[in-house]
């Protein structure tokens, strides 16, 4: 589904500031793959989401994701295929607008729908079957603005939005890092049932060893703008967080 | 304050109104403080005013929205391609404008249009009666503008010019183009603003280079007068709101003028308010930290 070949990005070339983000990068994901990145900060983690998202143009190297090249597609065209969610809640809504209406918004992203005024009613039943997903209470709440609910909740909203519409790519940046624990694990839950259900190829950053073991079925470490592991099948099943840990020591 | 200025005040209110929605539009709904306005006002009055003279006051009308639209283009087109800061992108609008203005007007710096036909004196013609329609035209311009406003803010393209002004990096993650966005946004500002200058320019029969001097302020003290008043909440509220500040202070501005105060103060008093308005959060909270200092030192000489 993703097809990343020799993609490099070096920030600030030529000055003494020069850091090699990332150094000759190839990584093919098939259709449904689930994959969690793991690395220490400035491994180019971040780098490597941006660059695929469009953030940046990568000074080498080739993009392709499903049929197309998207090496030079600028970054709005490039979501309408990939979902995203950052460590921020906050990033990922608007927060003066209700609900109803970011969600809206999510959808026409990926639909061609006719000219009209207001959420028609087929839309907003859709979005209440969404939320009551969710099992927040969210669905009787659909006129509230953004802004007013919590950190998880907006996180929750944030991935029903980016999968709304099955993306072809769905990318995971640390997404659960600044909620509580209780509700990290909650929206955790919630992210492996969606990606599961709709078996969306799916990119994801953690800190967490745990869980980059626990999701997915494929871990990568990055190191120095490369990739340094790339755990799957046996090996992998076998690995426990902590000799993941002392890995990254070595 | 007489019958006669307050009429006088509602109808110059509901004028501005739309030049007041034009910046609600850019600085409430895009978060962008869009001083072009400054320059199309003008150019509405500008083109308008060369229409009527030709004897085609409601053509002017049109070409005057349109005008007004293209300076926002150019000015969302230096604000996105060419990134430079808003506020630079403006200035450099408006002063570039000027000049355009001037050559619209044939190089004079005013035009007066008292024995041409306006959209005034046409409607009168027909109903003989101008003095209610001097207060009824307006009326049913903002109104119609005010819905069709706030109907927009509900299509497609209204809610993401809305959240590309409320969250820009949300906006572009769910494959809308902010450019486009904020063009549109701007473009409609501005183009409200023409509107506003060409009316006020047909009401007036008077088109004068400068007119648009210091009109951001203005629209913005109406837009908050509003807001003090009413609160914001819903865009449609929002837009009643911002409507009646603006005829609230052309009301405030007639009742001024009526105590014979100096009129050449004006400005330096709506700057006032708009200050004190926009600051009025930090101020509070300037206060909340001075008083909770005092309570603390206070606890401490009571416990010692």
């Amino acid at each position: 589904m993703l097809k990343i070949t020799n993609l490099s990005k070096t920030f600030n070339a030529g000055t003494p500031n020069e850091r090699i983000a990332l150094d000759d990068v190839t990584l093919h994901l098939p259709p449904g793959d689930f994959v969690t990145i793991i690395g220490g900060n400035g491994a180019g983690k971040s780098t490597l989401m941006n660059a695929i998202s469009g953030m940046f143009l990568a000074d080498s190297g080739k993009i392709i994701l499903g049929d197309d090249d998207i090496t030079f597609l600028p970054e709005y065209k490039r979501s309408h295929d990939i979902g995203r969610l950052f460590q921020d809640p906050m990033k990922g809504t608007a927060p003066h607008m209700t609900i109803a209406e970011n969600m809206a918004l999510a959808y026409y992203s990926a639909h061609k729908t006719r000219f009209r005024i207001g959420i028609g009613k087929p839309l907003l039943n859709l979005f209440q079957e969404q939320l009551e997903m969710l099992e927040l209470g969210l669905e009787n709440r659909m006129k509230t603005k953004m802004g007013l609910l919590s950190g998880g909740q907006r996180q929750a909203v944030t991935l029903l939005m980016a999968t709304i519409c099955t993306p072809k790519l769905l990318m995971l940046d640390e997404h659960t890092a600044a909620l509580d624990p209780g509700t990290a694990e909650k929206v955790l839950t919630l992210t492996q049932k969606i990606i599961s259900t709709d078996k969306i190829t799916t990119i994801m950053v953690t800190h967490d060893m745990k869980s980059a073991l626990r999701l997915g079925n494929r871990t990568i470490m990055m190191q120095n703008g490369k990739i340094a592991k790339d755990l799957q099948g046996k090996e992998r099943e076998n690995l426990t967080p902590e000799q993941l840990i002392e890995m990254f020591g070595g | 304050m007489s019958i006669v200025a307050f009429m006088g005040a509602l109808e110059l209110g509901l004028i501005y109104a739309l030049l007041a929605l034009g910046i609600f539009v850019s600085y409430r709904i895009l978060g962008v403080a869009d001083l072009t306005v400054e320059g199309s006002f003008t150019t509405g009055a500008a083109v308008c005013a060369v229409f009527v003279v030709a004897g085609q006051p409601i053509l002017g009308i049109i070409l005057a929205i349109f005008a007004g639209a293209v300076a926002g283009l150019c000015s969302a087109f230096m604000q996105t391609k060419m990134r430079i800061q808003p506020i630079l992108a403006g200035i450099l609008t408006m002063t570039a404008l000027y000049s355009v203005n001037l050559g619209i007007m044939g190089g004079r710096s005013n035009i007066a249009m008292l024995r041409d036909e306006t959209l005034f004196t046409i409607i009168a013609a027909t109903t003989g009666d101008m003095a209610l329609w001097r207060t009824i035209l307006p009326l049913i311009i903002i109104v119609t503008v005010g819905v069709i406003l706030g109907l927009f803010f509900h299509t497609r393209m209204g809610l993401s010019i809305r959240a590309t002004g409320d969250n820009e990096a949300m906006v572009k993650a769910s494959s809308v183009n902010t450019t486009f966005t904020k063009s549109v946004g701007l473009a409609i500002g501005n183009a409200l603003a023409a509107l506003s200058g060409a009316l006020i320019a047909q009401y007036q029969s008077f088109a004068d280079i400068s007119m648009g001097l210091g009109m951001v302020v203005v629209a913005l003290a109406s837009v908050i007068i509003g807001e003090a008043i009413f609160g914001r909440r819903t865009v449609v509220w929002n837009i009643s709101a911002v409507i009646i500040g603006a005829v609230i202070y052309r009301v405030i501005l007639a009742f001024v003028l009526s105590f014979r105060l100096n009129p050449a103060n004006l400005r330096g008093i709506s700057a006032l308010i708009v200050t004190i308005a926009i600051s009025y959060p930090a101020i509070k909270s300037l206060w909340h930290t001075h008083k909770l200092k005092r309570k603390a030192r206070l606890n401490h000489v009571k416990n010692h």
